[in-house]
Order: C-alpha cells, then structure tokens, then sequence
C-alpha cells in the first residue's frame, strides 16, 4: 500500500470543495434541526436549487456568476417559504415526511426530460465555468505546499467556498447569541411555553428555516463551483451523509457541522483509499475492489447508528446536555 | 427550604367584587374578562359551555371544579391556545375572538401550564430573559448587530435575578432548568411569566405536586402579585389553598358555571358540595375510619363531627352515588 500517497489525498480532502459544501449545508442544518428543532430531511433539495439556480442562472439566463448564485439563495429561500408555510404547524416527524418528499419532487423535476433543455434532465448541467474563472485574480499556475498543491482555479473555488463557510458560520454564531437565537432554542424545547411568553413562533420558525436553507444552498454551489451539476448528487442519501458529518460534530453549536464534515470526509477519503489498497494487498480476500468502495458507505452508515446511540450531542456538544431525558 | 418559611401572615380578603346577588355570571364591579356564550365541543363531548362569566379585576379568583368539568379548555380558549365553536370574550375592554395565543400574551395575559414548561437546555437565566417582552434583539436584522440590544439585555438580566432571588432560585441561574426539581420548575415557571410585566396571571394548577413548604411560598407568591396589582386567576383543587387566598371563587361543572362567590359561601353551596367538595369535607377520613382518635384530627376539619360519624354510613353513600 502507498501510504503516502494516502495520507496526502486525505489531507487535500481537508479543504476540498466538498468537504466546504457539506460544512456549508451542514452548518444550515444546525440552524434547522440543533437550534429550531426542525427535523428537516430534505436539505438536500436545497442544495440542489442552489447548485442548479446557479447553473441554469449563467446557461439560461446569462447571468454573472455572482448573480447566478443569488439567484440559487433566493429560489432556497422561496422553496423554505413555499416548503414552510402549510407544512410549519405540524409536529416534527410531520415536516420530515413532507420535506423529504419535497426534496424528492424537486430532484424528479430537474431529472424529467421535459425540461431538458434547462436542466440537462439525466446528463445535469456543465459548461457554466466562463465567468467565474475570467474573475479569477489569481494568476496561472499551481500553488501551495505537501498536499495542498493546486492550480488558480482550484485555490479560486477553494477561497471562495472558506469566505462563505466563515460568513456564514459567522451569521449563525451572531444569531444563536443573540436574543433572536434564544427564542428559537426555546422553540426547540417547547413552542407552546414560548406561544405563551408572546412570542411568535411561527414566523420564527419560517425564518429559521429560510436562514438555514439559504446556508444550505450556498453548500450547494460551492458543491458545483469546480465540476458540474449531477442529479445523482441530490439523493436522499445526501441527506444522511449531511446529518451523519452535523450529527458527528454536534447538532447545536456552531463549530461542530465543520469539524463533523471535516472528519467525514477525511474519513471517506481515508477508507475510499485504504479498503482498495487493501484488496488488492490481499488483506481483505473475501470482497473484490468495487465490493471495498462500497463498505465505506456501510461503515457510514454503522458512524451514524453509533454516534445516535453513545454521543447525541456530538463531538463539540455540551455533556451536561446528555444527562437529561426528554 | 425550611428556614425559608415566614410565618403565613393573614391578609385581608379583597370584598365588594360583585354587583348583585352571587349567583353564576354575576356582574363584577370591575371585571377584567367578560366571557360570553363561550362554546367548545370535542366530537360529541361539550367541554365548555359558558353562558357568562366576568372575571374580578385586582383580586384572586380561583376557578374549581371536578376533573374533566372544562377548567383547563376554558383556559386555553381564554388564551388563545384553543379555538371556541361560538362566543365571544373581552380582555380589559378589547375583544380577543380569533386573536392568536402570542398577541393575547403580548397584551398582557399570561399563563402557566398545569404540565409545568420548563425550557429543559435553556438555562435558569435564559428562561427568565426569554420571558421580557418588546425586546430588540429578538428582531432578526438587529440581532446580528449586538450594540442594538447589549444595554436592553443587560437591564433584562437585572430584572431577571430580582426576581430570581424573590423566588429562591438565584443560586441556580446558569444551570439548565432540566437540572431543576419539579416543585423549582413551577416556581421558575411562575417567575418566567412574570417577566413579561402582566397585568393578569393564569395559573393552571400552581400547587399540584408540590411539598407543603414550598406550596406555603407559592402561596406568598400569589398574595403578593395581588399586592402588585395584578389580577390573578388560577384553577386549583386544594380546598384549603383556595380557602386561604382566593377572593372569589368559580365553579364548574360539566362545562357550565355552576355557582360563583366568596370562598366561604361557595363551598357552603349545595350544588357545589354535589358537584365538587362532596358531602363530608369537613370530615377528617382517618378518624372515621378509626386509623387515629378524634383529639389527633387534622385542625382544619370537624373532629367532634368525625368522630360521631360512621363510616358506613359514608360507604353506603358513596356506592348509592355510583350507581
């Protein structure tokens, strides 16, 4: 096995745009589920309205590639109003039927092929780099040191998906501190106590959902910054991959979705590279190299049951929450 | 808690609430709430049916009546939390039909739950600061931005430990409330809603689990959010404690008002002692029964009267009434 080459790909994973975009999409995760108490199975609907209103923003609409990626915040934000309105006067395991469906409805729409000549039905959208590269102050070349060598445009994506991350995770640490953050905590624990302290519930809740959308869309493009948009991404397993990396980390704090999607993808990494290696090193004689690709996802799976079981809030959690039963 | 205790003081009845005789929907001298024609059904069941009812301003009203008589409806409907088929009812002279549950509190209305909500991962402090009302950085944009709201939170925290220590739980302000026993989160409960400034306090079962020292502090409480100019409106089944501290007491039953009154002509009316008290109140069961002698009856009940009387006698009653 070339551990070397191992330890380096992990490394590189470490700032990679995916590991950003989950960070992104996590951290709109804690604003729904850590902090508002929303069990939303559909954030990754909201990733994909990002990744495809930024797309079909530049191939449609001939947008810059700023505006494009408003346009992908703002179809988030409308889809959380649209999602929100009758659906937030349900009880939690209601909103995550009917986001989980949701997302799925949007996925089906962009996979039809009636309008293929938008979103690309079954191929997805590519081609869309123009604009966003010529904005590219960096001049050619590859930079960076040990494992973080990459062209302009790799550093390009990759400063401007940190600038987000920090933007956004700089929102959510100001709002959770602040009064507003306190009434949603409190929603989380009990809306009808809150109801009865004058406050208005509902409108929290659509903004904490609109917030957290918004966040999680922006996840969505930086996810579709440096390749393409594929409709294969925006499965309901996305949706898992992103509570296992917030879950990882601690569902109501700040940090935790970064560092949750951090180890998530240092880990895919590591176990995307190792278990091959291994099969073909003879160590695992039972399973073939695809059959090892595969297991990583089990093991996936197999994280998320046991961090559910032993440690709910996480690795950056606070303990004392443990102690009490609900 | 024990050295906490000061010696119940007797304080004075407020009087002259009614206009006219004390019959059910009498007129109040001043009424804060004037329910009218207030119907709620559940399927067949009609939980509450409210012809009239006011609600004595600056006094304590207790509301009584057996489980099931549509105490706890009324109140949800009273706060907007339950919808009535039909009805209408006035807070301090504003109609609150079809207003949600948030603007009936904004309006100065607040009420306690008879489960007790304590805001279980929200600290001691955080719950209390939850309760202020008109506060700046609850609105999104100027959240983000703390010199909006830093000062007007500050004040809030002050507010909040004053009446942290006037409820005895000062020592515990940066624990989560989940960490609290159950008796503490009636009092933190108590305390959260009086943060919002009210003008009228409803209190679902204040007293229901907790021990007699803190139900004697509770009680305290109570008075003296009457000293404050509140208006208090509270449902309860301990007899004693309405006897103690309500100025006015309303009876339901089955979802009507039965009787209204003063504690002590109330609980001598004969529909209320069907419906509600019972026949023996005033009977103390364990010297019927022969448990103990008559000289070791409880104080607040006729030991002469339960010593004469056999507990047969009460038996074959209670049989005949459940037949």
């Amino acid at each position: 096995m070339d551990w070397l080459q191992i330890l380096n790909n992990s490394a590189s994973s470490i700032i990679s745009p995916a590991t950003l975009a989950y960070a992104l999409a996590a951290l709109g995760l804690a604003v729904h589920f850590g902090y508002a108490g929303l069990l939303n199975m559909g954030i990754a609907g909201f990733m994909a309205l990002g990744a495809y209103g930024y797309a079909i923003g530049i191939l449609t609409f001939d947008l810059p590639w700023w505006a494009a990626a408003l346009l992908g915040m703002a179809a988030a934000a409308v889809f959380a109003l649209i999602l929100g309105i009758p659906t937030l006067r349900l009880r939690g395991d209601y909103l995550a039927i009917v986001t989980i469906a949701a997302a799925e409805v949007l996925r089906l729409l962009f996979l039809t092929t009636t309008f293929d000549s938008v979103t690309g039905s079954a191929d997805g959208l590519s081609g869309y780099h123009g604009s966003f590269r010529a904005s590219n102050p960096i001049p050619e070349g590859t930079y960076g040191f040990g494992p973080f060598m990459y062209n302009e445009i790799g550093w390009w994506v990759r400063i401007l998906g940190i600038i987000a991350l920090a933007l956004a995770a700089l929102t959510v640490w100001r709002l959770m501190n602040s009064p507003w953050g306190r009434v949603l905590k409190g929603i989380r624990e009990d809306e009808d106590a809150v109801r009865a302290l004058g406050k208005n519930v509902f409108s929290y809740k659509l903004t904490a959902l609109v917030v957290g959308g918004v966040i999680a869309s922006v996840g969505g493009i930086v996810y579709a910054l440096p390749s393409a948009v594929n409709p294969g991404v925006y499965v309901t397993s996305l949706t898992f991959f992103v509570y296992t990396a917030l879950l990882l980390g601690g569902a109501a704090t700040v940090f935790g979705p970064l560092i949750g999607s951090l180890i998530f993808w240092v880990l895919q990494t590591v176990l995307g590279n190792v278990l091959p290696a291994a099969v073909d090193a003879g160590i695992l004689p039972f399973m073939s190299n695809i059959q090892a690709q595969t297991l990583r996802f089990i093991l996936v799976g197999i994280a998320l049951m046991l961090i559910v079981i032993f440690r709910p809030q996480g690795i950056l959690g606070n303990k004392k929450e443990l102690t009490f039963v609900k | 808690m024990s050295s906490d205790i000061t010696p119940p003081v007797a304080r004075e009845k407020t009087t002259g609430l009614h206009v006219g005789e004390a019959a059910p929907g009498v007129a109040k001298a001043d009424p804060i709430i004037v329910v009218d024609g207030v119907r709620r059904t559940f399927g067949g069941l009609t939980a509450v049916d409210v012809a009239h009812l006011e609600i004595p301003r600056g006094a304590i009203t207790a509301l009584i009546g057996p489980n099931g008589a549509g105490k706890t409806t009324l109140f949800n409907l009273l706060t907007g939390f339950d919808k009535p088929d039909a009805g209408t009812w006035v807070f301090d002279g504003k109609s609150l039909s079809g207003v949600p549950a948030y603007k009936v509190a904004r309006m100065g209305q607040v009420r306690t739950f008879q489960l007790t909500k304590a805001l279980g991962l929200l600290t001691v402090l955080e719950n209390m600061k939850l309760g202020a009302k008109g506060q700046v950085g609850e609105r999104f944009w100027q959240s983000l931005f703390p010199f909006f709201w830093r000062k007007q939170d500050e004040k809030i925290e002050e507010r909040a430990f004053e009446l942290l220590k006037k409820f005895k739980l000062d020592g515990k302000s940066e624990d989560f409330a989940a960490s609290l026993s159950g008796g503490q989160r009636k009092l933190l409960e108590m305390a959260r809603a009086l943060m919002s400034e009210p003008t009228l306090v409803m209190l679902d079962e204040p007293m229901a689990g907790v021990n007699p020292a803190l139900t004697q502090s509770l009680l305290e409480h109570i008075l003296n959010l009457k000293d404050e100019g509140m208006t208090v409106l509270f449902v309860e089944h301990d007899m004693h404690m309405v006897r103690h501290i309500a100025d006015w007491v309303v009876v339901m039953a089955e979802g009507r008002v039965v009787a209204e009154g003063d504690p002590v002509t109330v609980m001598k009316n004969p529909a209320v002692i069907d419906a509600y008290l019972g026949a023996h109140q005033e009977l103390d069961l364990g010297v019927v029964t022969g448990r103990y002698a008559a000289a070791d009856a409880d104080p607040t009940t006729d030991a002469a009267a339960s010593g004469a009387t056999d507990v047969d006698v009460i038996e074959e009653e209670a049989s005949e009434e459940s037949k």
